[in-house]
Parts: C-alpha cells; sequence; structure tokens
C-alpha cells in the first residue's frame, strides 16, 4: 500500500492516539505564537500540513509574495528551512533529500523568477519519478491574469512537468491541496506536485481541518495505482523464464522505489538470472553479488550489452527502455522476449514492443512471481554464466588505466572515482554531476547499497551534484554525501558553497577538473571529426575560492595523493573539496553513438588501440545518423 | 547461442495510421482542459478534432477527441491521459456500436437565382437554411462527417465563404453509459 506518513510508530494505537490529538490542536483556531496568540491564517495551514505530512527540512528562498509563510515560520520550529543561494539548488535539494532517503522532498520559492528558477529542479524530478512538493507563492488572486510584479503563469509552466500541480486562491483549500500534493508525490509512480498559493490565500484566515488520508483518496477517483500484477500474466512469465536459456534481469529505478531489492535478488538466485542494470537502477544489487552482471547502455559495459544482445529473455523491472539504453531499438536484443514490469502503463509499449507486460508494483509482483518460477540448478547454467564470465573479464580488463594516472600524466578519472567509493568504505552516497563525470561514477563506484548512487539520469541536469548532495547529507545524515563533478556543471551551482558553509552541510566535493567540457570535447572528437569548439573551459583557483568561502579544501594531481586527500577530505566535521586534476583528453569508452545499436559499441579510438585526442583515426560515426542527441 | 533474428524488433507507432475516437470523461475543473491539449502536443499526438462539453453529471466534463495514429500509438495516448489525475475515464470507441455526429455551419454564396438548389442540397443531406439574405445562406446540417463532407463537397461550387465544424462527438450504441461507469 501506499506510505502515510512519517510518524513514529505508525499504526499503533498510541502512534494514532498521539496522531489524532496533534490534528485536534491543528485544528484550533488560533495559534499560540510569540507570546500570545494571533489567528490562524493559510500560512499557518501550510506549516500543518507539511508537518502532518512528515517533513522536517523546505529548502527554500524568500521573496514579496511568498514573506507571509516566513512570518508565521518561527511559529512552526518543527520545519527547519534551509535557506539556498538560487531556487534550481532548492529543488536539487530537494530532489536529492528525496532520492537519498524515499521520503518526499520539499522546495519553495516565491513568483516569477523564483518559481520559474525552480524548473530545471522540478524538470529533473519529473524524469526521475522523484517524490517532491514544490511550493510556490503567486500574486493575490485579484492580480492574476494582470502580468502584476513578478506575476508568471507558473502553473501553466510546470503543467508539463509535474505529476500534477494546483493553483491555490483560498486559504481554506490549502489543507486539502497539500495532503493530496503529497499523497499524489509518493504513491504510484512517483514524482513532483507543484503547489503554486496566492499570497491572499496565505494570508487569510481560516479554520480549515486537515483531511484523513482516506478522504484523500476518494477524493481522487481518477487515480488508482495499480500495485498487482495479473496473475496470468505472472504464470505465462514463470513459464517464460523456466523455458529460457540465456535469461538477463534488467533492473531500473523502479526496483529501488518500490524497495523491491530484496525480492529481485531472490527472483534472481532461484533461477539464476544474471543481473543488469540502468543508470538508476545502480544499487538495486550489491555490485559484489556473483549474479550482479553490470551497467547497461550508452557508455555501459561491453560485456553487458553484449549480452543483452544475445539474451533470449528480458526480464525488465521498473525500467523504461530509455533510449541511452537501448540504442536503435531496431537492432535491440534481436533474440529477446521481451518481459516488461513497470507500474505506470503507458511505459508499457512506449519505446519497446513487450512480449509479456505486467503492471504494478514491482514488489509486489515479484514477491507474486517467485513461488511460480522453477528452480534453476546453477549447472544447467553453467555454459551460460562462463561465457558471460569470460566477456566481462576481457572487457573489463581493457577499461582499466590500472596506475591511476592517465597517459598525459594527470588523474585517471576512472581511479579517482573508485579510490573515493574504496577510502569511503562502499558506504558513501555518490551523487553525481551530469558528463564524463557521471559515467565514471556509475561505472566505477562499486555501489553496495540502495539509494547510495544519486545522478540525474532523464534531463541530465548539470549542476546538479552539489545541490542534491545537499539534500542527501540533511536527509540521510549518517552517510557521507560526496558531490562528484565536473568543473562544467560544478560552475553552474558552486553559488551553493555558500550554503553548505553556512547551514553547516557536511557535503564532500570531489571536483573531477579536466579544464574541459569533457563530454563535448569527447563528442566532438568522436562524432564531429575533431571539429572542437567551445570545449575549453577555465576556472578558477578552486583551493582559493573554497578559501573565501570558508571550507577547506586540497589540490591533488597524482595518483599518491589521492587517497590521502580523500581520508583528509571525511576526516573534517563539515564540507570539504578536493579539487582532482584528472587528464584533459580521456574519454569515457565503450561508447554508442547516438543512433547506432548496442552491438556498435566504439571502445577503442585511434589506430594504436588506445583513445587518442586528435580526432584524425578511426572510421567516423555520422552525426546525422542520430536520431537523438 | 540463438540464431540470426528474422527480423527487426518491431518499433511503436511505425504501424498503419487511421482516425481513432476516444471518449474521456474529465473533472469538470479550470484547466483541464489545457491539460489534456498540452499532453497531445507535448507527446505529439496528431489530434483531428476535440469536442468538450458538459454530462448529466455536474462534476464531470466529457471530451470527444478524434486522433490520427496506429494502434500502439493511439493505446499510448489513452495511458497518458490516464495518468492526468483529472481524467476518469478513457475509452478508445472506435471499433465500437456507436452514434457518431457533428454539427457544421456553412456560409454560401446564393443569389435569388441558385439559392433553391443550395437549399436542395442542404435538404439532401438532412441540412436546412438558416439565414438567407440576397447574397449568401447559412446551411445547418448535422450527421455523419462522411455526410458532412459530402454536403460541404456540393456547395463549394457555389463558393463557401465561411465554415465551422464542431467535431465529432459519440455515444455508444445500447444501454451501457460510460458516464455511469465512472466511480465517484
Amino acid at each position: 500500500m501506499t506510505q502515510v506518513g512519517h510518524v513514529p510508530g505508525a499504526g499503533s494505537p498510541a502512534a494514532d492516539a498521539a496522531e489524532r490529538a496533534r490534528k485536534e490542536m491543528l485544528r484550533d483556531g488560533r495559534i499560540s505564537a510569540r507570546n500570545g496568540t494571533r489567528p490562524r491564517i493559510g500560512a499557518d495551514v501550510l506549516c500543518e500540513a507539511l508537518l502532518l505530512q512528515g517533513v522536517d527540512v523546505i529548502w527554500g528562498y524568500p521573496g514579496g509574495v511568498i514573506l507571509p509563510l516566513y512570518d508565521v515560520l518561527s511559529d512552526h520550529p518543527g520545519l527547519r528551512h534551509i535557506l539556498v543561494r538560487h531556487e534550481q539548488a532548492a529543488a536539487h535539494a530537494a530532489d536529492g533529500y528525496a532520492r537519498a532517503s524515499g521520503r518526499v522532498g520539499v522546495c519553495l520559492g516565491t513568483s516569477g523568477p523564483g518559481a520559474t528558477n525552480l524548473v530545471t529542479g522540478i524538470g529533473t524530478a519529473m524524469l526521475d519519478s522523484v517524490p517532491m512538493v514544490v511550493i510556490t507563492g503567486n500574486v493575490p488572486a485579484a492580480l492574476l491574469g494582470k502580468d502584476a510584479f513578478q506575476e508568471i503563469d507558473i502553473t501553466g509552466i510546470t503543467l508539463p512537468m509535474t505529476k500534477h500541480n494546483y493553483l491555490v486562491r483560498n486559504a481554506d483549500d490549502i489543507p486539502h491541496a497539500v495532503a493530496e500534493a503529497f499523497h499524489l508525490a509518493r504513491s504510484g509512480r512517483p514524482g513532483p506536485v507543484h503547489v503554486d498559493i496566492t499570497k491572499d490565500a496565505l494570508m487569510g484566515e481560516t479554520s480549515a481541518p486537515h483531511p484523513s488520508q482516506s478522504e484523500i483518496e476518494a477524493g481522487l477517483p481518477g487515480y488508482r495505482p495499480k500495485l498487482d500484477g495479473n496473475p496470468r500474466q505472472l504464470k505465462t512469465i514463470a513459464a517464460a523464464i523456466a523455458a529460457a536459456e540465456r535469461p538477463m534481469l534488467l533492473v531500473g529505478h523502479g526496483v529501488l522505489i518500490a524497495k523491491a531489492e530484496r525480492e529481485l535478488l531472490e527472483l534472481a538466485r532461484l533461477a539464476q538470472i544474471p543481473i543488469a542494470w540502468t543508470l538508476l537502477g545502480i544499487g538495486a544489487v550489491d555490485e559484489r553479488d556473483p549474479l550482479a552482471y553490470g551497467y547497461m547502455g550508452m557508455h555501459g559495459w561491453k560485456h553487458v550489452n553484449r549480452a543483452i544482445q544475445t539474451a533470449d529473455l528480458l526480464i525488465a523491472v521498473g525500467m523504461r527502455f530509455d533510449d541511452r539504453v537501448t540504442g536503435n531499438v531496431r537492432t535491440y536484443a534481436p533474440h529477446a522476449k521481451i518481459v516488461h514490469i513497470d507500474i505506470d502503463p503507458a511505459e508499457i509499449g512506449k519505446n519497446v514492443v513487450a512480449d509479456l507486460p505486467v503492471v504494478g508494483d514491482a514488489q509486489h509482483v515479484l514477491a507474486a512471481l517467485i513461488p511460480l518460477v522453477e528452480r534453476v540448478d546453477p549447472s544447467r547454467r553453467a555454459g551460460y554464466v562462463a561465457e558471460l564470465a569470460g566477456w566481462r573479464a576481457e572487457s573489463e580488463g581493457a577499461a582499466w588505466h590500472g596506475s591511476g594516472a592517465w597517459r598525459d600524466g594527470l588523474l585517471s578519472a576512472d581511479f579517482v572515482v573508485e579510490r573515493i567509493a574504496e577510502g569511503s568504505g562502499h558506504d558513501a552516497n555518490l551523487i553525481a554531476d551530469v558528463g564524463q563525470n557521471q559515467m565514471w561514477v556509475a561505472r566505477y563506484g562499486h555501489f553496495r547499497r540502495a539509494n547510495s548512487h544519486l545522478s540525474s539520469g532523464g534531463l541530465g541536469t548539470m549542476g546538479f551534484a552539489l545541490p542534491a548532495a545537499m539534500g542527501a547529507a540533511i536527509s540521510m545524515p549518517t552517510k557521507v554525501a560526496w558531490a562528484i563533478a565536473g568543473d562544467g556543471g560544478f560552475q553552474m551551482t558552486l553559488q551553493e558553497l555558500a550554503t553548505i558553509v553556512q547551514e553547516r552541510i557536511p557535503v564532500k566535493i570531489a571536483l573531477m577538473d579536466n579544464k574541459k567540457l569533457g563530454m563535448i570535447r569527447q563528442w566532438q572528437e568522436i562524432v564531429y571529426g575533431g571539429n572542437y569548439h567551445s570545449e575549453q573551459l577555465a576556472g578558477p583557483d578552486y583551493v582559493k575560492l573554497c578559501e573565501a568561502y570558508g571550507l577547506p579544501a586540497w589540490k591533488v594531481g597524482t595518483p599518491g595523493d589521492v587517497d590521502a586527500a580523500v581520508a583528509a577530505a571525511l576526516a573534517v566535521d563539515g564540507p570539504a573539496l578536493i579539487w582532482f586534476e584528472i587528464a584533459e583528453k580521456q574519454n569515457v569508452f565503450p561508447m554508442m553513438p547516438a543512433g547506432k545499436g548496442l552491438s556498435d559499441l566504439i571502445d577503442k579510438w585511434g589506430d594504436d588501440g588506445e583513445d587518442v585526442t586528435d580526432g584524425a583515426a578511426g572510421p567516423r560515426p555520422d552525426p546525422s545518423e542520430g536520431a537523438s542527441a | 547461442m540463438s540464431g540470426a533474428p528474422t527480423e527487426a524488433r518491431a518499433v511503436p507507432g511505425t504501424g498503419e495510421a487511421r482516425r481513432h475516437l476516444i471518449v474521456a470523461i474529465v473533472n469538470n475543473k479550470p484547466g483541464v482542459l489545457n491539460r489534456v491539449a498540452s499532453l497531445m502536443r507535448a507527446r505529439s499526438f496528431n489530434i483531428e478534432s476535440l469536442a468538450v462539453s458538459v454530462t448529466e453529471r455536474p462534476d464531470a466534463s466529457r471530451m470527444t477527441i478524434a486522433i490520427i495514429g496506429d494502434a500502439v500509438q493511439v493505446e499510448q495516448a489513452t495511458k497518458q491521459l490516464y495518468k492526468l489525475i483529472d481524467v476518469l475515464k478513457v475509452q478508445d470507441v472506435t471499433s465500437e456500436a456507436i452514434v457518431e455526429h457533428e454539427l457544421a455551419l456553412v456560409k454560401v454564396r446564393a443569389s435569388v437565382r441558385t439559392r433553391a438548389e443550395v437549399a436542395s442540397i442542404a435538404e439532401m443531406h438532412r441540412g436546412r437554411v438558416v439565414d438567407l439574405t440576397d447574397e449568401s445562406a447559412i446551411i445547418e446540417v448535422v450527421g455523419e462527417p462522411a455526410e458532412v463532407d459530402r454536403m460541404v463537397e456540393l456547395l463549394r461550387g457555389f463558393g463557401i465563404k465561411e465554415l465551422v465544424r464542431t467535431g465529432s462527438v459519440v455515444m455508444s450504441r445500447g444501454s451501457g453509459s460510460i458516464e455511469e461507469q465512472v466511480k465517484r
């Protein structure tokens, strides 16, 4: 069933009674505040509604029309407001908070530019199914549509990138809208929900009660997420698994969202099925597990893509066959029957035609499937497993720059990522930015734990890492939050250094500086014939920058210094940054050019079989072949 | 290892495109039409016509959407529509027994000399003259889109000055009711 809240001991009679008493108090028409009482207004109701949903932190930035909320925030001490330096960071922080913990993240902005600055973060959460509630103020209802100061049609803007949105013009409507927003954000396929509230609604006096969960659900006849798979279809799938000789599990974010990691592993072990994962499926299985095979797709492992191309059964769970996963659909997994399990019916048949579709929650479906599946003796898969293991040894061996230094003598990025993961005991949350750094984290982070890898997969939002790491550090205080960002993405949101210093948020930043937009450079080298443009990236002296902001920083350029720097950053009680000078022209291989298929991976570049940097060698892919970027 | 694949994997949306009729029962709230239109635009579904109206229930509106696409695309459109929180029921009624009608108003050149002929073409298609001047007539016709097409084609010879069509509205034959299927 759907989560109801985050009340400690939820469900017990004592907790229920406490909750009832709390609600009764909240229904009281007056607020005791600042040594007296005052009328309860819309802004109070909003705070109450957030508290009832278990919210402890909101990420925000004040502005004119949202000031009535800031006027009452100190009267609701259960809510910690963290002031960011730009609203985009508030949205990413709420997103990171949610991804790391599974709890709904909350961000807040004023009307107009405050609201539009949130938009990139909302889109990021939408594409990756992250539960988030976005609150914005708007001009008084009477001014809506008059192009008032800082007025923009923000619900019109967020409509296509939210699971749902609301424009609330009346204080009495706030409790229902907020409770419904949380229910929608966290249930079914999660996503961001936006609640836009006019200034007069925030200021209006109200005695409106807060609705119960059942009242919320009853008010949503058009919204009934289907959790259980069709039993007859599950039997067909069990039969397909029994018949398969080369099965492969493809796991995505849905497995993590549904907390189906245990069921996934049980199924894999029962029928001896290797597991491959998407970018957002990383962490669904401990990568040390013998059945954990690897990361798939455009920059995935060659052995994984090869296994997919030769599989006779793909069991896709909570993933959506994104173009970065399939490449050219026509040539994708040409021998495989496809089982597609997803909670969103619209994902079935959207990107590939599924032979055996099941709509349902990953945990519910896998739990129901397991009893139907025949146990497979490992000896039956011996040939298959041995072949896969051979491919794996080959592709992993070819990819590794073992010395830690790349050919130009600077740090090899994959080495740095491995040392960070290792130095943090493989228990940290690694929050990637976008570009080459993101792929290095995905490939070399060696993840062992669910939700320990955070990455903007769908929207691919540069600037994500630092603010999302702030969110992860706050929601999961017992886990180290590493923001691993390139110099491009870092410079997009580095203003948040001030936030982590002011709020003492212990984010550790690994700046992977190749003085380039590395992925742009890689594409220009390989796909655009070495016609480089706008890929050179000057940056500041990051140690001095951190000194100015007030956080410790180290510059590291040789492999021997990496471990000590990681240890030093971890030893700091608070935020810290390591400026890694990484190789300037290192590419991420393998690489599947857009529009090509999984069998067309480029894993070497140049005459000498190494990735070279002048772009003169090798058969050049035709950029026009790619239907997508 | 398995043998060579016999054919390339099918790509959704590459089948034969045809016209589908979709009925959606939606919450009668401001902005719902915008949600539906925005979804159709963003996902590049090709709408031929869209008619929105009240229903017998004050809390619900009804949309009739004529959409061009292959079966997989249209199914995708109905599923995406269903994801909208304000959409309560979606049905592709294309292959069901239905009554499908639309209304058209046609302002056509008609002199005193030709107006009788115009009126007789209208009558042949169950249309009628609803406005008349020395130079023009407005013909109103209600019927299946193909019938409206035929009448418009015949009137074109006289010179059509203005044409408006409502787009199809449909209802399934028999006693079943999509409105009654919507839970409350």
